[in-house]
């Protein structure tokens, strides 16, 4: 699937609003407005925006706890998910779930899963749900590198693998499963080969910072899957410039490191493509940025203004009727 | 906080089991009343089916779902791998998405491989994101001691899974309970762990004809008396049931209750019972300490302390891992005689 250029414009506007969002949630939790554990997208948004072109509405979607990017691509209004992260009752999840727990099941995003691969095979059950149905939906799920060495994963692949169900694994290897370097936690570096155990077939791994090459590898991944192939993984190298989560102290890599993968910034490299094709100027990205700003300016004061879950609520939601 | 029984659709024009005993029955196993119950929610529901190790080709390690896999076929009668954690994240996945699986973890040994699915997953996904997801899960597994297969294939941790909030755990003692327990943790919109004890697949009993659906949440008196409440679940109903009949040879009047399901727990029929008797018996198969026997005497003491004659008592497995050697492994387990002393120490 190609993009029209009108996508093409949209998705800089959806990573510049990403990264701006991410940018504030770090401040309002330095702030103490955002509790709890706080991870970042930042240097991933290429990844979230190309998933949500290459699915349809009504594919699923899951992921881990890293998951403000795929919610806010998806189109979960990015008030609601500051609303979560405040707490409030507003929020996509009412304030019971968190940074970590964003979802909205009418959008067919079934979360932000916070121990590392328990998604994975929930991901395996939704796709086995539509392929019972005879439906012919596909499931993307994202995980970050370190899940690739969980029991989760290899159970989940491998009955994937065995039932040919409509998943599209995707690696986000941002190089670090917390503060441990894919090389020191993983046997094989080429988190693909792990894969090709369980007979997918397996793209060489793709420029995760690169939003055609995404779209491209997504594309062809999905359209595998939807055609009742079976599954398809992909291995997409990315970066975080932040730390694992607020509070990492990031004794585990250089400032030079950090530096040096800024330069290959999905959202520079996406408006110097625009600019390249003529489909926007410098006035226009800058204009889609302050317009980023002030989304996320209305979503913080959403948030604040929001009231907080009733004592009622503690005891709501533990069982449906 | 209330918890959801099934209550509806027993109002909605299903028999309940007390009805529906009034009727025509048939001497059925407690495997052949699960057995049934399974086929009967397939044959009613599209949605519903089964997934786990060799419940298909194999018809199941307890043979409950021989046959069907010729009936029903592969797709709805699903072989998996020895992939404890993907089986039960799987059906949860598939519940969430619509569908209502019957995921068979082979015996509660290996559900601890499992338990991550079953707590992070399929219990907390309605309350962590708010009420948007639904879970509409069984998950069966047998459970207990007494066939010689040592300590990682003995294990009673029924109190473990009863631990969750947003989990069900049903315990069935009999093959009428059992069958519509278990229709009702079908049409259960939450998750349900439901536990079969391994060694009451070939007990009988009567089971009604007609189609009736026993709601989840209910104890039971198996047996009235007088002088001292016995209670009891899964396996150690029946334990109980036979040390009241010594009992009653001896004049004495045992009230053995069967709590059925341990989330929720209905200690309103106990607490009824210990007013009447002023003793308390509690008889499980798990190891003596952190477990439901704890939790009854716990609410007990806190309910009843104006009617309570004596220290509630606690009959449970030996607190060591169960041995191999048949008289060594007996002698680790509840049995009547043990529970005859426990009622005798109190009166």
């Amino acid at each position: 699937m190609s993009l029209t250029d009108q996508q093409k414009i949209d998705a800089y506007r959806t990573m510049a609003l990403i990264r701006r969002f991410e940018e504030k949630s770090a401040e309002l939790y330095a702030a103490g407005d955002i509790g709890g554990f706080l991870h970042l997208y930042i240097g991933q948004e290429a990844i979230a925006v190309a998933a949500n072109y290459a699915l349809r509405e009504d594919d699923n979607i899951i992921t881990a706890y890293r998951d403000h990017g795929i919610a806010i691509a998806r189109g979960i209004p990015p008030k609601l998910v500051m609303a979560e992260m405040f707490g409030k009752i507003t929020g996509s999840s009412k304030g019971k779930g968190g940074s970590m727990h964003l979802a909205d099941v009418s959008k067919r995003m079934w979360g932000g899963w916070a121990i590392v691969g328990q998604h994975l095979p929930l991901a395996a059950g939704l796709a086995l749900a539509d392929q019972y149905r005879g439906e012919d939906r596909v499931t993307m799920a994202l995980m970050g590198d370190g899940a690739t060495n969980i029991g989760y994963f290899h159970e989940a692949l491998n009955m994937a693998a065995v039932w040919d169900l409509p998943v599209v694994w995707v690696v986000e290897n941002n190089q670090y499963g917390m503060g441990t370097a894919v090389t020191r936690a993983s046997a094989v570096a080429d988190l693909a080969k792990k894969a090709e155990a369980y007979g997918m077939p397996c793209c060489i791994q793709v420029d995760g910072m690169d939003l055609l090459a995404l779209m491209d590898i997504f594309t062809e991944a999905i359209d595998y899957a939807r055609s009742g192939n079976g599954s398809y993984f992909i291995e997409a190298i990315t970066y975080r410039y932040r730390g694992h989560s607020m509070g990492d102290p990031e004794r585990y890599r250089q400032a030079q490191e950090v530096q040096a993968k800024q330069l290959e910034d999905p959202i520079q490299r996406w408006g110097q493509y625009l600019l390249n094709e003529n489909l926007a100027t410098e006035d226009d990205l800058a204009r889609m940025r302050e317009e980023a700003e002030q989304e996320v300016e209305e979503a913080v004061t959403f948030a604040r203004e929001s009231d907080w879950p009733s004592q009622e609520e503690l005891y709501t939601d533990v069982y449906a009727d | 906080m209330s918890m959801p029984t099934n209550l509806k659709l027993v109002e909605n024009g299903v028999k309940t089991l007390e009805e529906a005993m009034q009727g025509e029955t048939k001497t059925m196993t407690f495997r052949e009343a699960i057995s049934a119950a399974l086929w009967e929610e397939m044959e009613r529901d599209e949605t519903v089916f089964i997934m786990g190790e060799e419940v298909g080709v194999w018809g199941g390690t307890y043979a409950v779902t021989r046959g069907f896999y010729d009936h029903f076929g592969p797709r709805r009668v699903r072989d998996t791998p020895i992939s404890e954690m993907a089986i039960v994240g799987a059906a949860t996945g598939a519940a969430m998405n619509g569908l209502r699986p019957v995921a068979e973890i082979m015996t509660i040994n290996f559900a601890f491989l499992a338990l991550d699915a079953l707590v992070n997953s399929a219990a907390k996904a309605r309350y962590m994101f708010g009420g948007q997801m639904t879970v509409p899960l069984v998950v069966r597994t047998t459970t207990g001691g007494g066939r010689q297969l040592a300590a990682t294939h003995s294990h009673s941790p029924e109190p473990i899974f009863a631990y969750f909030p947003g989990l069900f755990v049903v315990v069935p003692s009999t093959p009428a309970d059992a069958k519509g327990l278990l229709k009702a943790a079908i049409r259960n919109n939450n998750p349900v762990l439901f536990i079969e004890h391994s060694t009451l697949y070939q007990n009988r009993g009567e089971v009604p004809v007609e189609e009736y659906l026993l709601p989840l949440g209910k104890s039971d008196v198996k047996r009235p008396g007088e002088d001292v409440t016995i209670v009891s679940y899964g396996k150690m109903v029946e334990v109980s049931l036979k040390a009241a009949d010594e009992l009653e040879k001896d004049g004495i009047s045992a009230e053995v209750i069967d709590l059925r399901s341990l989330r929720p727990l209905d200690l309103d029929p106990v607490f009824e019972s210990f007013k009447k008797t002023n003793r308390a018996v509690i008889v499980e198969e798990s190891h003596p300490y952190y477990n439901v026997s704890g939790e009854v005497a716990a609410r007990l003491q806190n309910e009843c302390f104006d009617w309570m004659d004596a220290p509630i008592q606690r009959v449970n497995s030996e607190d060591v891992p169960l041995p191999y050697s048949r008289d060594l492994e007996q002698s680790a387990l509840p049995n009547p005689e043990k529970v005859i002393e426990a009622v005798r120490k109190i009166l």
